[in-house]
């Protein structure tokens, strides 16, 4: 059974039966009717509460946010009553290691590999993936592990339903895979030859190879159109070009305030990007990253602790970067913290004394700028992806569910129905990879009636 | 796959050598004050003098919840000698200039974990403040949590001020008996001053999480680990027979081990066996039926594939954190099964449990929450960090309810606890006043 299952998997690698598949996939996205849903409280975190509002989508966009009445709804609009019910933007994380975890980044031959890309490592089937659906997640940033001072190329990512990792891309406008570049500074990154043993050399080897960039570049630039000329291709040095260049943003993990000046003084010596990650001592040196301009992702764990570098965590942390004037979003680093109970960091942070609109931005807007993609998510905004999450009630409440999850106008979750539910929650079954059946079909029985129609 | 293999597979190295720990600077500690108008933390404050000394308490509630009755609207805890002298209604009742008043919006009884390593798995996560587990042997019953225990470590004072009282702690799990747990109050003293039961359970585990993988070590798999449990308990009984029956002269001499596993046998020290898989509660209870013993199931994410057994037995579950983490033996857990449990009329409560990485102790006021959120009976989750919790670690007739005569044992809130944007405004162990978060 489970080898003619598989067989039969892989002749719907066929051109006819992938044709099939993704129309079955993501039938969705041909959403021409307008939806409308209306009276429920609406959070567009770009602007101010709706209590009774209106949100209509149209083929993947928000069409219109507004309070109800005053609102034009299209006559022809689908129109849904989510009175009761509080709409907010998709969440956004700006750090998480769902689909796969360790497969994902560098390996143990040296401390910069800047040419791997999480793109290549990626398992569309984990049901983490699903899980985060079911925590309101639309947009995630999925990193490479902190264990390199480089780790590799992040990718972010769209968690539409989904057979492959192209299903789930977001496309820059030259067609390319968006995402940022992973580095690590402090003790994780630490080790024994071909690692760093101190934090100097840390810094130093950085810095040998962004000027190896430089020069790279330099050369590139000097050979014009001349192939002659041109260097070797060195598909690190052209990554680390496109962080000089601006086209990809350093998504640093750092944790002790002398580790963060370290990240400042070399993305200000270098000119590139920066997102600083976790930021456990940030607290410490909060005007400085103010000054710096950089924006921070930062994690709220229970407890301090756990590693030397993380003892002084705060949970007031979210707030003193906010009076600082630093742009704070906040993240999962799941499996650290769990996808689906990510609305929990903004409850956190307001417990620690940031404010309500900062801790909602957190979760949205703030890490939409962190990953370069406020154009497209992380408010609710007419011409911006319609993705939004229905929630039961106020979004920092622990009695809150997540309900429903859309991304660019296609339902990716509900909680009411019963396989959506088990990834809400959890349960026999929640642990595995994702069955065929649970993307695009009704059961398994479905997945093979498909390629056998396709076959004919 | 435990957390920590997963994510040195993610950060290569996360546990490096230690690093010198920064001194926060005194403008950090304004800042921190500007920012937030709560009592500073209290994460290293000197516990106070002992509850003896301690002046009466009176603490008033917009609501207090004593667990063991209905809840009180405008409630009065008055604390007297470290017990409490009174609950009810605030109207009427009159106290003395020397008694101290505490006010809060929610007041609730000191919550007790029923099942944690704080203390004996130590902060910093370095080798030498993890005493979890001891590797040399894989069944090692003479290990005391008591003579382990760091009263002074900092989580210790940073789960009381969020409102925890009573820790049951100890030997985690990780081989297939790890050592004695303990019954401790948070006051951050010693393990002598601060002890409720010094020797409450015996920690065990079955299934893959007490196996090892080295070559020539058991128990390489759950069965074996069964086996070598088994085999231990026939040793203990037949020592405890020579020792009652055999005349003076006779009597083997004493084994510290078998002495302890001869309290599991008579139900003095019940074993505490952490099993999550549903192949491996069952084995659990196969053994405690052999063995005719009194068990307390731990963990147990896949209870609710076994409810009818789990309930057949008697025996509680101390639930696995809510939110702990689904890998391993644990990837089938549920946010719900809290709920499944009361619905089956399981006795349960819920624990922080160990974590190897960080958060490096979960807090179950959390963790209870999040069963809330998820659907359990507000009362029943409150109980499962309280009375309940108290009554499967033996300490019931002390703590886990506001009852007269009981510790004076209280938690304050500024709105619900379970609430994420609720704050621990002070705590209170035997009269004795702590800061909150």
């Amino acid at each position: 059974m489970r080898i003619s299952l598989e067989m039969n998997i892989r002749r719907l690698s066929s051109p006819a039966a992938l044709v099939l598949v993704l129309a079955l996939a993501v039938s969705a996205v041909a959403q021409t009717r307008p939806i409308a849903f209306q009276g429920g409280r609406i959070l567009p975190v770009e602007g101010a509460p709706i209590e009774r509002g209106v949100l209509i989508v149209q083929e993947g966009k928000i069409l219109a946010v507004g309070p109800m009445g005053s609102t034009p709804i299209p006559a022809e609009a689908e129109v849904r009553d989510v009175s009761g019910k509080v709409l907010m933007p998709g969440l956004v994380d700006s750090h998480s290691h769902i689909g796969g975890g360790s497969g994902v980044g560098a390996d143990g031959s040296s401390p910069i590999q800047p040419e791997v890309r999480a793109l290549d490592g990626i398992d569309v089937t984990s049901s983490s993936i699903a899980k985060a659906r079911a925590g309101g997640i639309t947009t995630v940033n999925v990193m490479p592990g902190s264990g390199h001072l480089i780790s590799g190329q992040t990718l972010y990512l769209k968690l539409r339903p989904a057979r492959t990792i192209d299903d789930l891309l977001i496309r820059l406008p030259d067609g390319s895979p968006a995402g940022g570049l992973k580095m690590a500074n402090g003790t994780n990154s630490r080790g024994g030859p071909p690692f760093p043993g101190t934090r100097g050399k840390s810094a130093s080897l950085v810095r040998e190879r962004y000027v190896a960039a430089q020069e790279y570049q330099e050369k590139v630039a000097r050979a014009k159109d001349d192939p002659e000329k041109r260097p070797a291709r060195d598909l690190a040095l052209e990554q680390l070009g496109e962080v000089l260049a601006g086209r990809r943003i350093v998504q640093h993990h750092s944790h002790r305030q002398d580790d963060i000046m370290t990240v400042l003084r070399l993305s200000q010596e270098f000119g590139f990007k920066v997102v600083l990650h976790h930021v456990s001592e940030g607290w410490k040196v909060a005007d400085e990253i103010a000054a710096a301009n950089v924006a921070c992702s930062i994690i709220y764990v229970d407890s301090p602790g756990g590693k030397l570098e993380t003892r002084d965590m705060d949970i007031r942390i979210g707030a003193i970067l906010e009076k600082a004037g630093v742009r704070v979003g906040f993240h999962t680093d799941d499996p650290i913290n769990d996808s689906r109970l990510f609305l929990r960091s903004a409850g956190l942070a307001v417990r620690g004394g940031m404010s309500r609109d900062g801790a909602l931005a957190g979760l949205t807007l703030a890490n939409a700028e962190i990953l370069g993609l406020q154009d497209r998510v992380g408010s609710l905004k007419p011409g911006k992806d319609a993705d939004f999450v229905v929630l039961s009630g106020d979004p920092l409440s622990v009695y809150t569910q997540v309900e429903q999850t859309w991304i660019e106008g296609t339902l990716a979750f509900d909680r009411s129905r019963p396989a959506d539910h088990l990834w809400a929650v959890g349960g026999p079954g929640a642990g595995d990879p994702l069955r065929p059946h649970y993307c695009c079909f009704g059961n398994a029985w479905g997945v093979i009636a498909a390629a056998n129609a396709a076959a004919q | 796959m435990k957390i920590s293999s997963f994510l040195r597979l993610l950060a290569r190295n996360p546990l490096a050598r230690p690093a010198t720990r920064f001194a926060v600077p005194p403008w950090a500690s304004a800042l921190l004050m500007l920012v937030v108008a709560a009592p500073a933390a209290a994460a290293a404050s000197p516990a106070p003098a002992t509850a003896l000394a301690s002046p009466p308490v009176a603490i008033r509630g917009d609501m207090v919840y004593p667990v063991s009755g209905a809840p009180i609207k405008d409630g009065l805890v008055l604390i007297r000698e470290g017990r409490i002298a009174y609950v009810g209604p605030a109207a009427g009742q009159t106290y003395g200039a020397d008694v101290r008043e505490l006010c809060a919006a929610v007041v609730v009884p000191g919550l007790v974990d029923a099942r944690a390593t704080v203390g004996v798995s130590g902060m910093l996560n370095q080798p030498h403040d993890q005493e979890q587990v001891e590797r040399s042997a894989p069944l090692q019953p003479e290990l005391r949590a008591v003579d382990a225990y760091n009263a002074r470590d900092e989580l210790v004072a940073y789960l009381r001020a969020r409102g925890v009282t009573t820790v049951h702690t100890g030997h985690g799990p990780g081989v297939p008996i790890s050592g004695q747990t303990l019954v401790v109050k948070t006051k951050g003293r010693t393990a002598e001053a601060d002890v409720l039961r010094p020797a409450a359970m015996i920690a065990a585990t079955l299934g893959a999480d007490a196996t090892t993988a080295d070559r020539g070590k058991s128990p390489g798999t759950p069965a074996k680990a069964v086996a070598l449990l088994r085999a231990e308990l026939i040793k203990a009984k037949e020592y405890a027979d020579k020792r009652a029956k055999a005349p003076e002269d006779k009597r083997p001499p004493r084994d510290l081990r078998l002495e302890a596993l001869g309290r599991a046998l008579d139900g003095s020290q019940p074993l505490l066996i952490s099993v999550d898989r549903a192949r491996d509660i069952l084995a659990a209870l196969r053994v405690a039926r052999e063995f005719d013993l009194k068990i307390v199931l731990e963990g147990c994410a896949e209870a609710p594939l076994v409810l009818d057994e789990i309930k057949a037995s008697g025996f509680p579950v101390v639930l696995h954190p809510t939110m702990e983490r689904s890998f391993g033996t644990r990837e089938n857990l549920s946010m719900e099964t809290a709920s499944v449990l009361r619905r089956a009329g399981i006795p349960f409560a819920i624990q922080s449990g160990f974590e190897d990485y960080v958060p490096k102790t979960r807090l179950v006021l959390y963790e209870a929450a999040v069963a809330a959120g998820q659907g359990l009976d507000r009362d029943a989750a409150l109980a499962a960090i309280t009375l309940d919790a108290a009554r499967i670690v033996g300490v019931a007739d002390r703590v886990g309810s506001l009852d007269v005569g009981k510790d004076g044992d209280v938690a304050l809130y500024d709105g619900d606890p379970f609430e994420y944007v609720t704050r621990c405004v002070g705590v209170v162990i035997d009269g004795v006043i702590y800061p909150g978060e």
